[in-house]
């Protein structure tokens, strides 16, 4: 019964129906292929809504990640361009994107300004960045080199290294919010700051390691980006950051903080990546997408608050439900 | 979203209201948008003619319209994102209207309509299941925008009534635009809700404390729901003003428009956690951003540098305040 009504139990039945759903009327879509290909496709997701989990679980939020990792993917088109090797690439998009993270942290932690403000605010001046990196310009197929473009799509054992990727982050986090002090930590900050500040957790500092960690996640999910579709220009992946909220969202992440998990989110993740993937098949016009992950959100939330919502709570509980 | 809350310092003298007001935030801005103006008009031969100054009102105008309804949300503790959606969604019902020949008074009546209904939803879903208005604001902003897309796609209506066009691109009196009237009214409208009426004084009660609101007897969701339908009408308000100044509808109209409005907002000095904040703030800000914008679109910088601008001032006039009271804390 407990097993019935776990979040996450509800969320893999959710998937199940949608793709049998699916798979009712055209097969093809649940060969393990096609399904290995929405993984693949759910990636850049699944890395980016899994820095913003442990964003929001620290009662936070981080808008500019999507902005990110714009930034970053151009970085790593202009290295590559100037002829340095792959692994120097690689560490500096993800050295570059934990800093422009480090940045938000930074205000929020020393200053304590509210993450929306500061997050909102880096999300156009990072972009801004972008276009006075490079005047507006494309970076296209032809100007990248075949090995920047070839690492994410080498197959090993059957999946491409993208997924690869995404297979070992998700493995690293769920270790390090199960089994790391820091991992507990950030949901000591979510859960009561008052309290982690008691039990000795700094909750500015723990708020700056989850903006770094999600920076990071975006600069590497930046490079995979920009190799994969073999384009780098300003607005790549332009309102990418609300698609990675609403992950978190109907991953089961309490936009309050404290609760949430790594399979929640990785599902929430899947969910979408399924629906983006479905809906050319099933002969939806791809406009349609939009509205629909915004139906998802709110039905996700307005789920959320229903199972939250204990039995016999004192009166006026709901004066204090904002945020 | 930071919860960590110091203790209020309780003043220990009282201050003469003159000092005060020559404190306040709002005659900062009020000396930034002198500064700017007098810069602007060193900086540029152009900007002092009468007709481009009453062009340049239009980079402000229809954001701030909102920005008033928005002031209010957040100083009662809320936020809207879903502002640009909802006047996409209004923009496209009109044209759907206009495309079946809706004359132009039903075209006024469906956008404000759609505004309505909109903002309805959204108070709906916050203030009476009691759901977070940022999540909350975040779906519907997919989902508004989104029902734009479903019927647009990537076309876009066109071929607006010539009565409409009086909305955006009229003129009542020599420079003075139909905007800029419905701007001042505006103003001056929820200058007195929130300032002179009963329910401006439960939105800042609600802001400081809506549990001790709700003791006191004040309506704490009834509030908030109707501070969600007002920037759902203003919304409305200003897809008209938007789709008639632009003669046409796609679905990316107005695209970011929730960032400039909170950034007006927040210039304004309302408190972004709520509590706190005046309209006339909100004005000098809407002023001082379309002076920004427009001194630097004489001065040829492109759109996107702007937006850097406009996010660095988002931060600067939080972070400064800020950073000054812990350097003067040691």
């Amino acid at each position: 019964m407990s097993l019935l009504k776990s979040r996450e139990a509800i969320l893999a039945l959710a998937i199940l129906g949608l793709l049998a759903l699916i798979a009712s009327r055209f097969p093809g879509f649940v060969a393990p292929a096609n399904l290995a290909a929405v993984f693949t496709d759910s990636s850049p997701l699944i890395l980016l809504a899994l820095g913003q989990m442990v964003v929001i679980l620290t009662k936070c939020i981080d808008l500019s990640v999507a902005a990110n990792l714009a930034l970053c993917g151009m970085v790593a088109a202009l290295m590559n361009g100037a002829g340095i090797p792959l692994p120097l690439i690689l560490i500096g998009v993800i050295a570059l994107g934990a800093a422009l993270g480090a940045f938000n942290g930074m205000l929020v932690w020393t200053l304590g300004i509210p993450s929306i403000v500061v997050t909102l605010g880096t999300m156009t001046i990072y972009r801004g960045v972008i276009f006075l990196l490079t005047g507006g310009a494309w970076i296209n197929a032809h100007q990248m080199s075949p090995a920047f473009k070839a690492f994410p799509r080498t197959v090993i054992a059957g999946l491409p290294v993208m997924a690869w990727i995404a297979v070992v982050i998700i493995a690293a986090v769920a270790l390090l919010m199960m089994r790391t002090p820091l991992g507990r930590a950030f949901y000591a900050v979510g859960g009561n700051p008052h309290a982690a500040v008691y039990t000795g957790i700094s909750v500015g500092r723990t708020q700056f390691a989850a903006f770094v960690m999600a920076g990071a996640l975006a600069g590497l999910t930046g490079y995979l980006w920009v190799a994969r579709y073999a384009v780098a220009y300003v607005d790549i992946a332009g309102g990418f950051e609300l698609d990675v909220v609403a992950a978190c969202v109907i991953g089961g992440i309490a936009i309050a903080g404290g609760a949430g998990t790594v399979a929640g989110c990785v599902m929430g993740a899947l969910f979408l990546g399924i629906i983006k993937n479905a809906l050319p098949v099933v002969g939806i016009s791809p406009f349609w997408q939009m509205a629909i992950s915004g139906a998802a959100i709110l039905i996700a939330i307005a789920f959320n608050a229903q199972s939250q919502r204990a039995p016999g709570r004192i009166i006026l509980k709901r004066a204090e439900h904002r945020t | 979203m930071t919860t960590i809350q110091t203790g209020r310092r309780i003043p220990d003298r009282l201050t003469s209201p003159l000092s005060r007001a020559l404190k306040s935030w709002e005659a900062l801005l009020l000396v930034v948008a002198v500064a700017i103006f007098v810069l602007n008009s060193v900086a540029s031969p152009y900007f002092l003619d009468p007709w481009n100054l009453s062009d340049a009102t239009f980079n402000f105008t229809e954001k701030a319209m909102i920005a008033f309804a928005m002031a209010m949300l957040i100083i009662a503790g809320d936020i809207d994102l879903s502002v640009g959606a909802i006047i996409a969604l209004a923009s496209t019902v009109m044209g759907v209207a206009m495309t079946l020949g809706a004359p132009t008074p039903v075209l006024v009546l469906l956008g404000l309509g759609t505004g309505l209904t909109c903002g309805a939803f959204n108070g709906l879903l916050v203030a009476r299941l009691g759901l977070p208005a940022i999540v909350v604001t975040i779906g519907t902003m997919s989902l508004f925008r989104g029902i734009s897309y479903i019927v647009l796609g990537d076309g876009a209506f066109t071929g607006y009534p010539s009565g409409f066009a009086w909305f955006g691109q009229g003129y009542v009196f020599w420079v003075i635009t139909v905007e800029m009237v419905i701007f001042i009214l505006a103003a001056l409208g929820f200058g007195i809700l929130l300032h002179r009426t009963n329910f401006g004084r439960m939105t800042y009660a609600i802001g400081n404390n809506a549990t001790a609101a709700r003791f006191s007897g004040i309506r704490v969701g009834r509030v908030r729901f109707i501070l969600f339908l007002l920037t759902g009408l203003m919304s409305g308000v200003a897809a008209i003003c938007l789709t008639s100044r632009l003669g046409s509808t796609r679905p990316s109209i107005a695209f970011g428009f929730e960032l400039e409005v909170v950034t007006i907002v927040v210039l304004g000095g309302v408190a972004i956690l709520g509590g706190s904040g005046s309209i006339t703030g909100v004005v000098l800000a809407a002023l001082v951003m379309g002076l920004v914008t427009f001194g630097l679109g004489l001065l040829n910088v492109p759109g996107i540098v702007m937006s850097i601008v406009v996010g660095a001032l988002l931060i600067a006039v939080i972070a400064l305040p800020r950073l000054w009271a812990m350097l003067r804390r040691g």
